[in-house]
């Protein structure tokens, strides 16, 4: 019965697009266009590129302390660049150009582990608080106002420091737990939104089952705004991981390098040896920036005032 | 109104008490603990037993959290751990208060003066080079870690200014009337100590307005970018009212719901900031004894701290859904 309304529903979806255009496809069009979401999205196609050939691409061993007899750790003397280490060596006297560049796999890692993570909780938060009402609403909707009141670094804080052993999963988490109540409230607040519109309407008609009408009915129409939010979470979880390597909190195993560690981690060196921690940081900006330029240009398009 | 702000106000002491009780179970979940923290981690098991039962640490948790309360009714929140043993949290709390409010205050300032004639200057001219770059440049400081600007701004830009690098203040002497620095000078008439008080506050200021310049810039452009469109706009202009009428009157007066409610938002990531820019500049204010107190698991000084954060943040909050009273006389006769 729900399949073949689905079908149907297809077939008058596939007739529409064909006759007008959708919210989707127009803004599609217009991205397509849009120099700023290229810029984006080439900035982030060759960070996705770079982090899967990384193995490859890497000239050294980014955990081998090949170059450990340079290091003079009282003199805080840093291997500089030499022939076959165009970046010179870290702290441990490990190549700098093989770790950054198998950083961006970790920290691609973080940023859409986090993203994930704090997108499903945010859905099940969303969808129950928006599809039941009633009680389950006002339960789940007290627990995003504890959780909003605190401010959300300090909350993520807050999660990392609770970890005996703090590890990539522990700050993975402490991230993405702050974002959820950042879901839930927009996934809720569409869901009221749709719960007495026509096509829910209609569909209660037709005698379709409650669950059917949340996930066939309100939930994809609801996906928009989580998209374009997701988009930007990528960047902040990225950035709000090297805040937590700041604090002490990050992930202390720093064999699998990652750039929010590496930059987290050089806090002591920074007047000496500002480049050990500006790369790392160059490399943060320019992903962060990628992410926001996509998400923002997604937003714009996606908004129904700007269609024309 | 009155009984809006009174509901309010009762909801935040639940949220406070709610929060109160998940902060104290919390903390006392948190790995290593106050004892290992102040002997080290070769204590004998004799004195860690010691210590733990002076601390009170020995006893079930919830009455630990009632006696915790009882306490705090008398305004005894315990004394500090790890960020200044042996002080008073509330102590600590009223000295450094002070501090974070003076940097986010400064930091709010510099983003709201930057901000916002950016913002409507970027909405007038939308699609200009001005605009792409401001747009592009708020974006980049978004993206850029907090930290890491901090410490290029305490490495390069005190060095090639001359502004001092860390601290609240040099040791001068200067009279203490409010613990605000910048205020205890101007009452005092001791200028040099405002002024030195200023020097010091620039620089983490800066670091710390970054973020919240660039959501009231892209608040304020898409806000103008509304109004701008309107058709009373329209009507002002054929109606022959200069511009700076329009703009004040019409645009700015419109347009500014939206920010003031950012604004309020941004208080939340202003004191995120401040853990970490007041750390990076040895600022000695509420954020670094954060900081500090998460490194050293100063439980009675990270509790009431984090409460307090949130009491400013929610009251914050509060303050301005009751400004959109001011500005916008809609809300206002209802």
């Amino acid at each position: 019965m729900v399949l073949g309304l689905s079908s149907k529903k297809e077939k008058i979806d596939g007739l529409a697009e064909s006759s007008g255009t959708s919210l989707a496809a127009s803004a599609w069009k217009r991205l397509r266009r849009s120099p700023v979401f290229l810029t984006g999205a080439v900035i982030i196609g060759i960070f996705i590129l770079i982090s899967l050939l990384s193995p490859w691409l890497a000239p050294h061993n980014p955990a081998d302390p090949m170059l450990i007899d340079q290091v003079v750790k009282a003199r805080n003397e840093i291997p500089p660049a030499q022939p076959g280490h165009p970046l010179g060596g870290d702290l441990q006297g490990r190549d700098f150009l093989s770790r950054l560049l198998v950083g961006s796999q970790q920290t691609l890692i973080v940023g859409v582990g986090a993203t994930l993570i704090g997108l499903s909780g945010g859905l099940i938060l969303g969808t129950l608080a928006g599809a039941l009402g009633g009680w389950v609403d006002s339960v789940v909707m007290r627990i995003v106002d504890v959780m909003l009141s605190l401010p959300s670094l300090l909350l993520a804080f807050s999660i990392a420091a609770m970890f005996a052993r703090p590890s990539q999963f522990t700050v993975i988490l402490a991230v993405a737990i702050v974002q959820i109540p950042v879901f839930a409230r927009l996934l809720r607040g569409s869901m009221l939104a749709q719960r007495h519109s026509d096509h829910v309407l209609a569909a209660t008609a037709l005698g379709v089952k409650k669950g059917a009408i949340v996930f066939r009915h309100m939930l994809p129409n609801s996906l928009g705004p989580v998209i374009v939010q997701s988009t930007l979470v990528l960047a902040t979880a990225i950035i709000e991981a090297a805040a937590l390597s700041f604090l002490g909190l990050g992930n202390p195993d720093d064999r699998i390098p990652e750039w929010g560690q590496m930059l987290g981690d050089v806090q002591k060196v920074f007047d000496t040896h500002p480049h050990l921690a500006a790369w790392p940081a160059i490399c943060i900006i320019i992903v962060a920036l990628g992410f926001t330029l996509m998400g923002e240009t997604l937003r714009e398009a996606l908004d129904p005032k700007n269609r024309r | 109104m009155l009984r809006y702000t009174i509901r309010r106000l009762v909801q935040l002491v639940g949220v406070v008490l709610v929060l109160s009780l998940l902060l104290f179970a919390w903390l006392r979940l948190l790995p290593g603990g106050p004892v290992s923290a102040l002997l080290g981690e070769r204590a004998t098991p004799e004195s860690r037993e010691a210590l733990t039962k002076q601390l009170g640490l020995d006893q079930p948790i919830f009455i630990q959290y009632f006696k915790f309360l009882g306490r705090a009714a008398t305004g005894d929140f315990g004394v500090s751990t790890g960020v200044q043993p042996g002080d008073s949290a509330l102590d600590i709390f009223l000295q450094r208060f002070p501090a974070t409010v003076e940097l986010s205050f400064f930091a709010i300032l510099i983003a709201i003066a930057v901000g916002v004639p950016l913002g409507y200057l970027s909405a007038k001219r939308r699609g200009s080079w001005f605009d792409n770059l401001s747009v592009v440049g708020s974006l980049i400081g978004v993206a850029v870690p907090v930290f890491f600007l901090a410490y290029v701004l305490k490495d390069v830009a005190s060095s090639a200014l001359g502004l001092p690098s860390s601290g609240r203040q040099d040791a001068i002497d200067a009279t203490r009337v409010t613990g605000f620095f910048t205020l205890d000078g101007v009452i005092t008439g001791e200028w040099d100590a405002t002024f030195n008080a200023l020097e010091h506050l620039i620089l983490p200021a800066i670091a710390l307005a970054t973020i919240p310049f660039a959501v009231i810039f892209r608040i304020t452009r898409a806000a103008v970018l509304d109004v701008l469109d309107e058709d009373f706009v329209r009507t002002a202009e054929s109606k022959g009212l200069t511009a700076p009428v329009i703009r004040r009157r019409h645009v700015l007066r419109n347009a500014m719901l939206p920010v003031v409610t950012t604004i309020g938002l941004q208080t939340g990531a202003l004191l995120s900031g401040a853990v970490l820019t007041e750390k990076v500049f040895s600022f000695a204010g509420v954020g670094e004894a954060l900081a500090i107190g998460f490194e050293r698991r100063d439980y009675p000084v990270l509790l009431l701290l984090i409460i307090m954060a949130t009491i400013v943040y929610v009251v914050v909050n509060l303050l301005v859904d009751l400004s959109y009273a001011l500005i916008d006389p809609r809300i206002r006769t209802r």
